[in-house]
């Protein structure tokens, strides 16, 4: 922009704004997310003193579990659908798109995997493709429908997935009984027909017996984790190294200015959709993965818990995962916390609503900030080029 | 139709309410189930649609302000915690004024994001929904853990409230005074379709839960508020065009603050309702069900108007309390597929009149599919019940999202002097 306004005869502009934004800039970046967590800690020290606590033995206590490698283990486990779960609602957010479905999306699409791997019987690979298939694409379905209830109708993505989000636990609570393994039921528990050895991904122990020690079957890391990162590297690639990518951040970015440039704005939207949804169909793959099957107390929430970890990251692939890993730490926590008794575990799930929200502030302030300083500098220059 | 669109809106109402009634007995005569307008679902509709309305007033208040609030349900749940704490400690109706608080803190929260910081509402909404009930139950575990009868995911059971007769109507009391049974005698009678009428009136009139009235009441009072004063005008200008009420020296940022948070006290009331022993019983973590989210469907298919969140409310209260009064087989809800395949082939019917193929094949299609099923089957799930109001949703702004409109800035942030 400065080349458009500064005439060629023009004195640079001075060089000391230009350091101080940059010294600036870093400290702008850093603002936001470490003043949430001082803000956090702070909060949960308050809380934890209201609740007659002591906030320096319950901080140890979460520092010494989180030192300990199987708690690490149990953090990635963790992390791994959460991270999963944020990149699928940060591609939404790429195209402006709001996909609040995931939850809907994930559920829906870990009981009919977890009932299509329980009713075959296929070699090793091919068991767990099918399954991870049959995830993603019943996943992009039921966001498809949200996409095209947007592109064709033009209704809110927000609403219509609030809405599907509803649909799907009702469907799936009618599905449980419906896909209900067969036999006595005190025997095979309440859930879909068990799938077999071949369709359980194996998990990825080896890995940190080999680096650091033996676990002695203490924990062990799941074999999600690949699928993750993979997520994690696809996402990556898709959005930053190739043509659909720029296209859809730029649709994101300025509709407008994208349709000018003849980027197809429904086909974008319809695509970022059903990729958003395919991506959520993975979250559940964990757990079916850790169960064997579907049944009445699969995990929820993944899904809301990923639009918070979307943001936290700011949509970026490695922020994702410092979001997740952070999220997996609180839980870690909480089941110390509640083990050693030094602390009610709930405020560790309040605390996760006070970061999220003090970190969008950040972000909110900061931006704000920032355009201002823009502003100011723009017109220093402007007075500078003009002199 | 212009017909129609030229009555007052009250006569349209009562149209509109009869016809359904009418359609209701229509079913009924077809299938020979008589449940579906019997006096006592009637009062259970109005019943279980309360909290739902509440939920969808409190949405319409703070989108009318131009601020979108999906956080309805966790403030519902602040709402019943509250509600249920006061209630117990303090009596029914001071439960009803801590849940109303509850509800109100939850929003002030939202207010304080989106109005002060421009945070995306959405987001603020996602975050209150995350932080409810974890706050509730850091709070149920401080408190109601400690009391007989709670737990960290309970409270003991909650005192009524009690009933309300209505005098002269159902014959309820005047000053100690019984006063006549006016529709009672006409039931008695046992006329053909008057009776009928008049035993849903009485159900509608005789018995209710003292909160339903309350939750009613406000349906004119909100109303009223929201065309006829100066304060909701202006609430109104922060929805529709805030620079316009900007210009005239309307403080926007006071009447998104006061919208959002009479929103979140309205959800409040509808959570402490939950917690009464009319619905609920008492506090019980996880038993709002989405209802937050359902008192949004009514705001949509109400078109964001009062008077409309109360007929989408009772529409959704209609399942939900034909669901519950019948444990076990779902047959008067069953007869409800056979309803809505009817409905959904008169949308086809009227688009093929305009000519508009797509939606006539596609009513046509799901109406069709509503009938087999119906035909093909004896009874539905209770899980069909669920989601019966966010079909609706889907169905209505498929078919009618031209008729509908929302507040024109509603989702936009707003910053004073920036336009």
């Amino acid at each position: 922009m400065t080349d458009l306004i500064q005439s060629p005869q023009a004195a640079p502009p001075p060089d000391v704004i230009v350091v101080d934004s940059g010294r600036r800039r870093i400290l702008m970046a850093l603002a936001a997310p470490v003043g949430a967590v001082v803000f956090s800690i702070v909060a949960s020290t308050i809380m934890l003193l209201i609740a007659g606590s002591d906030p320096i033995a319950a901080y140890g206590d979460m520092a010494k579990h989180a030192s300990k490698l199987e708690t690490q283990i149990s953090m990635i486990n963790r992390a791994t659908p959460l991270y999963i779960s944020g990149v699928a609602a940060a591609i939404g957010f790429k195209m402006n798109l709001f996909n609040i479905g995931v939850e809907g999306q994930y559920r829906m699409a870990a009981i009919f995997a977890a009932y299509v791997g329980g009713a075959i019987a296929l070699p090793g690979v091919l068991h767990i493709g099918v399954i991870i298939i049959v995830a993603m694409l019943v996943g992009a379905a039921w966001a498809g429908l949200a996409g095209v209830l947007y592109t064709h109708r033009g209704i809110n993505e927000v609403i219509s997935t609030i809405m599907l989000n509803g649909v799907a636990l009702g469907i799936i609570a009618w599905l449980v009984r419906e896909w209900q393994a067969e036999g006595d039921i005190a025997q095979v528990g309440i859930g879909t027909e068990r799938i077999d050895a071949s369709g359980v991904l194996p998990n990825l122990s080896w890995l940190p017996e080999t680096i650091f020690r033996d676990l002695k079957g203490t924990g062990e890391l799941t074999g999600v984790l690949v699928i993750a990162i993979v997520v994690g590297i696809v996402y990556h690639v898709l959005l930053n190294r190739t043509v659909f990518g720029f296209e859809l951040r730029a649709s994101g970015g300025n509709a407008l200015a994208a349709r000018a440039g003849g980027i197809p704005p429904r086909r974008m939207a319809l695509t970022a959709m059903l990729l958003s949804g395919g991506i959520a169909g993975l979250v559940g793959i964990a757990e079916i993965m850790d169960k064997g099957r579907y049944n009445p107390n699969f995990v929820g929430g993944l899904g809301f818990n990923g639009i918070g970890i979307a943001l936290l990251g700011r949509n970026h692939p490695a922020g994702i995962a410092v979001g997740a890993l952070l999220w997996a730490f609180l839980e870690a926590s909480s089941d110390i916390l509640q083990a050693t008794q030094t602390a009610p575990k709930e405020i560790i799930d309040i605390l996760r609503g006070v970061i999220l929200l003090t970190v969008v502030i950040g972000y909110e302030v900061v931006s704000r900030v920032r355009s201002r300083d823009e502003a100011t500098r723009a017109a220093a220059r402007l007075a500078g080029g003009l002199a | 139709m212009s017909w129609y669109s030229n009555l007052r809106t009250p006569i349209r109402w009562m149209i509109l309410a009869s016809v359904g009634i009418l359609a209701l007995s229509f079913v009924e005569w077809v299938t020979g189930n008589e449940g579906l307008t019997s006096g006592g679902q009637a009062e259970a509709t109005l019943r279980w649609a309360a909290p739902i309305m509440l939920a969808g007033l409190g949405g319409l208040f703070a989108e009318r302000a131009g601020i979108v609030n999906i956080g309805l349900d966790g403030m519902m749940i602040l709402g019943m915690w509250f509600g249920a704490w006061g209630a117990i400690n303090y009596g029914p109706w001071a439960g009803l004024a801590f849940g109303v608080l509850g509800g109100a803190l939850g929003a002030l929260v939202h207010a304080i994001a989106t109005v002060s910081f421009g945070v995306d509402q959405i987001i603020s909404g996602v975050a209150i929904l995350i932080a409810a009930p974890a706050v509730t139950r850091y709070l149920s575990l401080e408190v109601f853990a400690d009391y007989e009868g709670g737990s960290i995911t309970t409270s003991p059971a909650l005192d009524s409230a009690g009933k309300f007769t209505f005098p002269f109507l159902s014959g309820g009391d005047l000053f100690g005074w019984t006063s006549p049974d006016i529709l009672g005698w006409f039931n008695e009678r046992n006329w053909f379709a008057i009776s009928d009428l008049t035993e849903v009136a009485r159900g509608l009139t005789a018995n209710l839960s003292m909160f339903t009235v309350v939750a009613y009441a406000l349906v004119p009072v909100i109303s009223f508020v929201i065309w006829r004063t100066r304060f909701g005008l202006r609430v109104r200008i922060c929805g529709e065009h805030p620079t316009a009420g900007e210009t005239q020296g309307i403080n926007i940022y006071a009447y998104k603050y006061a919208a959002v948070v009479i929103s979140g006290g309205l959800a409040g009331f509808g959570g402490a309702f939950l917690a009464q022993p009319e619905l609920g019983t008492h506090y019980q973590e996880g038993s709002t069900n989405s209802m937050g989210f359902i008192g949004l469907s009514a705001l949509i298919v109400g078109n964001w108007r009062p008077a409309g969140v109360m007929a989408g409310a009772l529409l959704f209260g209609f399942p939900k309390a034909l669901g519950l009064r019948e444990v076990g087989e779902a047959n008067t809800t069953h007869t409800l597929l056979l309803l809505a395949g009817f409905v959904l082939l008169a949308v086809a019917a009227s688009n093929a009149r305009k000519q508009n193929w797509a939606d006539t094949m596609l009513a046509g299609g799901i109406g069709g599919a509503s009938l087999l099923w119906y035909f093909t089957s004896d009874s539905i799930g209770d899980w069909f019940v669920g989601i019966l109001p966010f079909i609706i949703v889907l169905l209505v702004l498929t078919f009618f999202s031209q008729r509908l409109r929302m507040p024109a800035t509603a989702g936009q942030a707003y910053r004073k002097g920036e336009s």
